[in-house]
């Protein structure tokens, strides 16, 4: 798999943010295989610099950072964002986030289209988060983007796929695209059902950060991912209504 | 002068927004920075004058999803 031209083993993509401790956040990485993860930008105190603490265990991680704009609501606050994103961290990859309204932190896809023109046009390599609209994936792609990642479900809501038909009309309408179900996700049955659905990968955070045992939860996280990955490529068979007895008929004794 | 850091009001020399972030405990930390609401790059700093009541936003990496 790769995005932007970069190759990655993982398919488990992982957010930094909630976690118990800064140890238990490395130690979940880890246990996930994640190679990339989302990080933030976020305002710095002088006097504790505490977010020079948390680049340096990502940095000794050796993953991969994906930034975010978390929380903006402009095509401004955003295309902003983004352009101290690549300065502070060094990459053009930004996952963009144009929020739209705030109890469902659905995006505003009319301003996430936007931004990502402006950022396309900047040299960025854009990751969207939208929902599985297929006109505004077809907008985000004229718009340069490579890469798409539609929602399961709000943000930390940890619901699973909402829309299973409308995710499954996405994967089948953009076969060529690296597509993220980003959100959503609750459990590792969740992803397992995104990977199944033919998804590239999973972008998830508060179901590993918030389970009792975030490390065990990588663990499995990663576990259903490559499940998942693998009944895709199986080709599952087609589900039927009426029952079809799986031990042949042919040969069978008559004992009644 | 007086600037908005973060939000909150404080007393700087300056005159230039490099200088101002070393007088703020910024000196050599990862940081972005915004002047009123514009991105400032690292390499604008230092011949980026800071005037009375300028909005000045300090960004580092933080934990996100």
């Amino acid at each position: 798999m790769s995005f932007y031209g970069v190759e990655l083993a993982s398919r488990l993509m992982l957010g930094t943010s909630q976690y118990p401790s800064p140890a238990i956040l490395s130690e979940a990485i880890r246990a996930s295989g994640a190679e990339v993860v989302t990080v933030a930008l976020r305002r710095e105190s002088g006097a504790t610099l505490a977010g020079q603490g948390f680049w340096s265990i990502i940095r000794d991680l050796g993953v991969r950072a994906l930034p975010n704009t978390a929380g903006c609501h402009s095509v401004k606050e955003a295309v902003t964002t983004a352009h101290m994103a690549r300065e502070l961290f060094g990459t053009p990859w930004i996952k963009l986030e144009v929020i739209g309204e705030d109890d469902t932190l659905q995006p505003d896809l009319f301003g996430l289209v936007e931004a990502a023109r402006i950022l396309t046009g900047d040299g960025f390599q854009v990751f969207p988060y939208m929902t599985e609209d297929l006109f505004v994936a077809s907008k985000l792609l004229e718009a340069g983007c490579e890469v798409l990642m539609p929602w399961g479900a709000p943000i930390g809501s940890g619901r699973g796929l909402n829309n299973p038909f409308g995710l499954r009309t996405l994967r089948a309408h953009f076969p060529d695209v690296p597509l993220v179900i980003d959100a959503g996700i609750g459990l590792p049955s969740h992803a397992v059902q995104a990977m199944e659905l033919g998804y590239d990968a999973v972008l998830l955070n508060t179901a590993v950060a918030k389970a009792r045992d975030p490390v065990m939860m990588a663990k499995a996280f990663a576990q259903a991912i490559e499940a998942g990955r693998a009944a895709w490529q199986a080709d599952p068979m087609e589900p039927r209504d009426m029952a079809a007895p799986s031990t042949p008929v042919i040969g069978k004794a008559l004992l009644g | 002068m007086r600037i908005m850091l973060n939000g909150e009001t404080r007393e700087v020399a300056g005159p230039t927004l490099a200088l101002a972030l070393e007088e703020l405990g910024y000196g050599g930390a990862i940081v972005a920075t915004a002047v009123n609401g514009t991105f400032a790059t690292a390499a604008a700093r230092p011949a980026l004058a800071l005037k009375d009541g300028d909005a000045v936003e300090v960004l580092a990496p933080m934990q996100g999803g």
